[in-house]
């Protein structure tokens, strides 16, 4: 049990701790003109909109959502006003992959 | 009491970042923030490491709390701002803290570090060095931190706001969804509960909403503003954001935070739980 509730810190791949079979998985990278964008926010909005979860990128860009399965989305902020929306879909024991260029 | 009493702007820490008796502190679960920058000035508080007793769930005592708020340099009368990743949790978090201690004089930066990077303002990562002091705290302050059994007499009678998120409120998540999903405790929320979530209270770039904006936010989710509310999460930081916004901003006499929350009470045998939609 994660005795905090902040965000980790976002890495390349799954944690070594998590079993993927239980989770439903959204991972995706922020770029600008084709290059890895970090300190980004990443947000995560449910099916109505709702916000249930934020991440900073990593120095790859990465951000990572251990979401339901369903449809949600990735609404990415930067600086200079930058916000930006991706739908996804995530199902258990899958990552959902995304790109989000801003 | 008003907004300026407890919440300054990007702007007012700019323009008073070299104030003698001003002290910026960043608190945050994962210090490598700070290490990669912060706000000039700024000490560091670890949420995890200085605030938690290490042993027992529990907050370090008033010897410990005095201990490390003057090796930081920080003096009883210095106005202390805070501000902290994760949309200001921890920062609240420590607000709340400070406040429990006894410490008056201290504000939370609005928007904390994102609304700060979001600016593109500057941070450095040079260390300031503060001369030690002798910080004398105060006895905790309990009439704002709820502890079980008054959470649980408090079923029915008391207004009762979970800031988790809706899927965490339900029962269908057990922890945010940035966090992976194993859990030893039951899902769900305490009865009578209302949920808000403590992002409801917030905008985009982490500023709180307006007072009006948020009186009609806990009275359009059914929550009487003329009882007392015990508010709670899952370890009472994001509840410690919800706790500024009704004691703080809006300005009502009772409002204490639950920091045992839920991993404490979906843990205890034999409370009522309810699953789903509030009811």
């Amino acid at each position: 049990m994660s005795d905090s509730c902040g965000a980790p810190t976002q890495t390349a791949s799954l944690p070594a701790t998590v079993d993927l079979a239980n989770e439903a998985v959204i991972q995706g990278t922020v770029v600008r003109e084709g290059a890895p964008v970090p300190g980004a926010y990443a947000r995560l909005l449910d099916a109505t909109g709702e916000f249930t979860g934020e991440v900073v990128t990593s120095d790859e860009g990465v951000f990572r959502f251990f979401a339901a399965p369903g449809d949600w989305t990735i609404r990415v902020l930067a600086p200079g006003g930058v916000s930006i929306d991706s739908q996804v879909t995530a199902e258990t024991g899958e990552v959902a992959k995304l790109e989000v260029a801003i | 009491m008003s907004r300026s009493d407890v919440l300054v702007d990007a702007d007012w820490v700019q323009a008073h970042l070299d104030d003698p008796g001003v002290v910026l502190v960043e608190v945050d679960e994962d210090t490598s923030a700070y290490e990669k920058g912060h706000i000039r000035g700024a000490v560091r508080i670890d949420w995890k490491t200085e605030l938690q007793d290490p042993v027992r769930r529990d907050f370090v005592d008033k010897t410990g709390f005095q201990n490390l708020l003057s090796e930081k340099g920080i003096a009883g009368d210095d106005l202390i701002i805070l501000y902290g990743g994760n949309n200001n949790w921890f920062a609240a978090y420590a607000y709340w803290y400070f406040r429990l201690y006894g410490h008056q004089n201290v504000k939370l930066l609005d928007g904390g570090r994102k609304k700060w990077e979001l600016d593109s303002r500057e941070l450095v990562e040079a260390v300031p060095s503060r001369p030690k002091t002798d910080y004398v705290a105060q006895e905790q302050d309990l009439s704002i931190r709820a502890f079980r059994d008054e959470v649980v007499e408090a079923i029915s009678t008391k207004n009762l706001v979970d800031v988790r998120s809706p899927d965490e409120f339900s029962g269908k998540l057990l922890a945010p969804a940035h966090l992976p999903q194993e859990q030893a405790q039951r899902g769900g929320h305490i009865p009578t509960a209302r949920n808000i979530p403590w992002s409801k209270a917030a905008n985009d770039d982490g500023t709180f909403k307006s007072d009006d904006e948020l009186q009609e936010l806990y009275e359009e989710a059914g929550v009487d503003l003329s009882k007392p509310t015990i508010a709670y999460c899952r370890i009472g930081e994001r509840s410690s954001h919800t706790w500024f916004a009704l004691h703080e901003l809006l300005g009502l006499p009772d409002v204490k935070n639950y920091d045992g929350s839920w991993t404490e009470y979906g843990s205890l045998v034999g409370v009522p739980i309810e699953l789903g939609d509030a009811k």
